[in-house]
């Protein structure tokens, strides 16, 4: 199992639940009270950012594969980009001309192409293939819950009843641009928070009401003027949210002028609430304009010029200003990117200079922690496609959303099997997509010298080791069964600051989950192990 | 001085302020105003309005006179004309509703009054029973709210228990609680002086205000203020009346007391002060006779009404409380010139009949003034009720009366955790919202009840109240297709999104929120006919799981956006 070492903060273990602020006892109800716990968010200050890019993107004239021009040629060759000015990323694919920034990132080794992403059984309808690509649906099933949804209840069980929390103060996740998305659809409630638009992160930044609409009669407008105040004062975040964000600064000058470029808008927005100390973990951002069924391309002036052009344009150079900012801000180990799009386009084009809806396309990560490169083959072009053929799909869309979790957000397979796991997708599996994948032992908050490392081996039958890093204080390390009973003491007395390790002998225990806790006077650290006989 | 810090053009601060002592304000909000707010002043007065009858007008209409309205009553009110349409609100429905019932039997049985049988002629019962028939008598209050006819009957009976305030906790006694509160409902849209004579010995009031204990030996002086300062006069700069008059009107109002067993009030001359009694100048001097016998109650207290109602000041205090509940709370010098004082002097025209001021106010150029629109923050019954009638949420009938009961009363526990308590205001003044100078409607929105209301629209929007009575499960819910298929082109995004928010919200949006709404019913589309195929797909096959749920889900992000907006805690 994955590290779920949160306890760090300082309680004797029975008053734990009273003490861990918000939680009430309540929510234990029907589970074990220590399950919970254990079971409460994963220590990461690892962050996701997702950009929708709305419409149905055209992959092909994004990553262009070189090896398949010809075949391109014949198929639209009223939009296919000029191959010399194609970006070359190797030499059988290449990147639109518009794109490099993003080039600049894949040079760096920051940037993850994943070729042909896409699901069994395409829908071709945007609102549709939009509903799959964000609960994590089947192209038959109908989810009601969306993926990220799924992923933070999972951490936070029980939002929102007594979220905001001491551990948890922030949102889950924020959605910039547009009301929450589908996709943060938890069980009971929406996970996320909605900035709309950036205008409103402004008003709630320097904390003044969104102004009345001119020609608002002026009684309606200084009631609606009140309310907007009271609303903005007691929205559950905006406190966090402001604080994040005069904390930081945006420090990259490659962002484009505000209002030029709606997604570098709300990058930025993002960069400064991550270096602002926001423990937020999803970010949601948004681009629209994909659907290019008409002058997709300009019908002069080249092709590599017209509106999709502009489109790739400013999501490469969002990226890449976003990703100059992370750096600068310190923060750039922390953040990974990912792009998505309801689907490709046809192969081949349409008489206005445009395609219409398609199947599979590849999309991007970014980020210092992702395996730069090329994930996948170039999708092969039928010679003489027609208006049936579509790209064929390579990679799931959930083994990409499962290696996000698992490698960035080291998430169990367990619950990545919750999240992703459908009847058309029944093995999670994942994609070497993470170059900094999370570490098991490794937990932010553990107090310097004082650690407690995973047992070894584990699963284990009978014995297994347990080291551990003691301040020099007194320490127990005690172990407990899933009800929250103690089973064993390993350690109960004053230690030497310093490595020490102990064995844990389980003959006369049956096989399940344990957890071993160490303390040492208000510093806990708790683990989980499994015993297989 | 108070009266000093009104700005140009108001002058709503010089009238009527109640100084109970328990009229403080429950929570302290630094946003709401420090000072009546400099609004414009408006022009116009109560001639009859002669503009525009379309959806925002019709609209305004019903805001006001009802908890809210669906788009059924829409429709019905803009067939006809606005002047037809204030006729049909201003009519009192035939019959008096059923009484409230034995709904708790199942918790606790009630010695002589059978399950689903009305408790309202019962005998008094232990105070188990009888805190029970309270909670049912709120419940059923609540339903009568929610179940309102087209008519204007409820807003106004509410108006009249927040003017006559008696609390349930203090009368407690249920049967005088809704013996009470359909004196009200019979009342509401008659006249004014027979109302006032009317609840000076209704039993809850004698209960409420002492005048049970009012005697000649021991005179009672609470109904007296009261009545003057509160019920009539009121606490205006014209409103001379002293403390003498107090002490007199007391001693006119000996002898009364409440008969618990005949559920009545009942004269005791007996108690009664024969003497006399003085009044001030105010009320010219006025002798009124002492009398002795059975009849000596009623007839002093006739005569003590008319002196009262021959003062000009009462028939403007009620005006200005009546402006206040359907306008706004802002009084300016214009409509104190050519709203109130001829509305006062037509009430006194009329001998007090209070559906033809009604009538005046509501078909006025004043009342439709743009300027007017849109200014009334709801109260959390305009609130909470209004929202359960725009989306026709449906609840049990009466068939299964106990969960019909539990579902009014969580409803109603919950407008009142948003301050606004049925049955129970905070004293004898009614709600501040109505009165305390200068905050007004801006007491109901505060850091507690804000978060309340909207996690009130986002429950019902997204996973309903449910709850399960007697084995049965409940659930209100809205159903965002249904209320959409309501409007002229649902497939339209642009008129759909449009027409929602003419129904839901009394201003315009900014263009921000019309492009956030746009782009969740759009999923970000740029195309309209996206939405318009969708739609028509799901009209196509109403059946198909997966073609409701895109609509379902988009119209529900929308609604969830509009509900949570601040627009929409305006009327």
């Amino acid at each position: 199992m994955k590290r779920r070492d949160f306890i760090t903060r300082a309680v004797p273990f029975s008053v734990l639940p009273f003490a861990l602020g918000g939680f009430s006892l309540k929510a234990y109800a029907n589970s074990s009270l220590l399950e919970k716990l254990v079971n409460a968010a994963t220590d990461t200050d690892r962050v996701l950012v997702l950009i929708q890019l709305n419409g149905g993107n055209d992959g092909l004239n994004m990553v262009i594969p070189l090896d398949q021009y010809s075949a391109l040629s014949n198929a639209r060759a009223n939009i296919l980009i000029d191959q010399a000015k194609v970006l070359t990323l190797t030499n059988a694919t290449g990147l639109h001309p518009a794109m490099t920034g993003l080039q600049g990132l894949y040079n760096n080794g920051e940037l993850a192409v994943v070729q042909s992403v896409g699901y069994p059984t395409p829908n071709f309808s945007h609102f549709r293939a939009t509903d799959i690509w964000l609960t994590g649906a089947d192209s038959n099933q109908v989810l009601t819950t969306g993926w990220m949804g799924r992923y933070l209840n999972e951490e936070f069980a029980g939002f929102p009843v007594n979220y905001p929390s001491t551990t948890m103060p922030d949102p889950l996740a924020i959605q910039i641009g547009s009301v929450v998305s589908p996709g943060l659809q938890g069980n009971a409630a929406s996970m996320g928070m909605a900035i709309p638009n950036p205008q409103y992160f402004n008003y709630l930044v320097t904390g003044t009401p969104d102004p009345v609409p001119v020609g608002t009669p002026d009684r309606a407008a200084h009631e609606l003027t009140f309310i907007r105040q009271v609303a903005q004062q007691t929205q559950t975040y905006a406190g966090v949210v402001k604080a994040a964000a005069t904390k930081a600064k945006n420090l990259s000058t490659l962002y484009p002028a505000a209002g030029k470029n709606s997604l570098a808008d709300q990058l930025r927005i993002v960069a400064l609430l991550v270096a602002g100390g926001l423990k937020t973990r999803i970010y949601v951002v948004n681009l629209g304009g994909f659907d290019t069924h008409a002058q997709q391309v300009a019908a002069t002036g080249g092709t590599e010029t017209g509106n999709h052009a502009t489109l790739l344009q400013k999501l490469s150079d969002a990226i890449a200003a976003f990703q100059d900012d992370l750096k600068l801000l310190a923060i750039d180990q922390r953040v990974v990117g990912m792009t998505f799009s309801e689907f490709g386009r046809r192969i081949k084009s349409n008489a206005s200079f445009g395609t219409d809806h398609g199947a599979a396309a590849p999309l991007f990560l970014f980020g210092k922690g992702v395996k730069g490169g090329i994930v996948g083959t170039n999708p092969v072009i039928p010679p003489n496609a027609t208006v049936n053929d579509n790209i064929a799909m390579q990679y799931d869309f959930r083994s990409v959303y499962a290696s996000v979790l698992k490698d960035w957000f080291g998430v169990a397979q367990t619950e990545l099997d919750t999240v992703l796991k459908t009847p058309q997708f029944p093995s999670v599996n994942t994609l070497p997509l993470i170059s900094s994948v999370a570490d098991v032992e490794q937990s932010n908050n553990v107090p310097t010298g004082f650690t407690l490392y995973q047992n070894y081996p584990n699963p284990f039958n009978p014995t297994t080791q347990i080291k551990f890093i003691s301040d020099g204080s007194y320490v127990q390390l005690k172990v407990y069964d899933v009800v929250g009973r103690e089973v064993r003491s390993l350690v109960d007395g004053q230690l030497s600051a310093g490595d020490h390790e102990v064995t844990f002998y389980a003959d006369r225990l049956p096989s399940g989950v344990y957890y071993y806790r160490l303390q040492s006077g208000n510093k806990v650290i708790t683990k989980k192990m499994q015993l297989l006989k | 001085m108070k009266r000093k810090e009104f700005l140009a053009g108001a002058v709503g601060s010089f009238v009527e302020e109640p100084q109970t002592s328990a009229s403080k304000k429950k929570t302290v909000n630094e946003f709401a105003n420090k000072t009546l707010p400099a609004v414009q002043r408006t022009t116009s007065g109560i001639e009859p309005y002669t503009g525009v009858w379309g959806n925002d007008q019709v609209l305004h209409l019903l805001r006001r006179t009802t908890f809210g309205a669906a788009k059924s009553d829409l429709d019905t009110l803009k067939a006809l004309t606005m002047s037809s349409a204030v006729d049909l609100l201003l009519t009192v429905p035939a019959t008096a509703p059923d009484p409230p019932v034995n709904n708790y039997n199942d918790r606790y049985a009630d010695p002589t009054v059978a399950a689903g049988q009305t408790w309202v002629n019962a005998v008094h019962g232990d105070g188990t029973v009888n805190s029970l028939r309270i909670a049912s008598f709120k419940s059923w209050w609540y339903g009568l709210m929610i179940n309102q006819s087209l008519s204007i009957v409820e807003k106004m009976t509410l108006f009249w228990h927040n003017h006559f305030s008696t609390e349930t906790g203090i009368v407690s006694d249920a049967r005088y609680v809704y013996k009470y509160n359909s004196l009200l409902r019979q009342n509401a849209l008659g006249n004014f002086k027979d109302l006032t004579t009317k609840i000076t010995t209704d039993p809850a009031m004698l209960v409420y205000l002492n005048g049970r204990y009012n005697t000649k030996t021991a005179p009672d002086e609470n109904y007296g203020r009261e009545l003057q300062e509160l019920f009539t006069s009121g606490k205006g700069p014209n409103s001379q009346y002293t403390e003498a008059d107090v002490k007199a009107a007391a001693h006119v109002l000996t002898g009364w007391k409440d008969d618990p067993t005949n559920i009545a009030s009942t004269f005791d001359s007996t108690r009664h002060d024969p003497t006399d009694k003085q009044f001030s100048a105010y009320y010219n001097n006025t002798v009124i006779t002492g009398r002795t016998g059975s009849t000596a109650g009623q007839l002093e207290l006739n005569d003590l009404m008319s002196m009262i109602f021959a003062q000009p000041e009462v028939s403007k205090f009620i005006c200005r409380k009546l402006y206040r509940w359907f306008v706004y709370y802002v009084i300016d010098q214009n409509a104190e010139d050519n709203v109130i004082t001829p509305l006062a002097q037509m009430f006194r025209d009329t001998n007090y009949d209070i559906k033809q001021v009604l009538s005046v106010l509501l078909k006025s150029a004043h009342f439709y003034d743009s300027a007017n629109v849109g200014c009334v923050i709801k109260n959390p019954i305009d609130f909470t009720a209004g929202f359960i009638r725009q989306f026709s949420l449906p609840f049990p009938d009466s068939s299964a009366y106990v969960a019909q009961y539990t579902l009014w009363g969580a409803v109603q526990n919950l407008a009142a955790a948003m301050e606004l308590n049925l049955g129970d205001p905070p004293n004898v003044a009614g709600w501040p919202a109505y009165y305390q100078i200068p905050e007004y409607y801006e007491l109901w929105i505060n850091s507690d009840s804000l978060p309340k209301r909207k996690s009130y629209t986002d429950m019902l929007n997204t996973n309903g109240y449910q709850t399960t009575v007697n084995g049965t499960k409940y659930k209100i819910v809205i159903d965002p297709i249904a209320f959409a298929n309501q409007f002229s082109t649902p497939g339209d995004p642009n008129q759909l999104i449009a027409d929602m928010a003419q129904f839901l919200l009394p201003i315009q949006l900014s263009d921000n929120e019309k492009t956030t709404m746009k782009n969740a019913l759009l999923s970000g589309q740029a195309s309209d006919y996206y939405w318009t195929n969708a739609w028509n797909d799901y009209i196509a096959t109403p059946t198909d799981v997966n073609k409701k749920n895109i609509v379902f889900t988009r119209l529900q992000s929308v609604l969830s956006y509009m509900l949570d907006i601040s627009e929409f805690q305006l009327a």
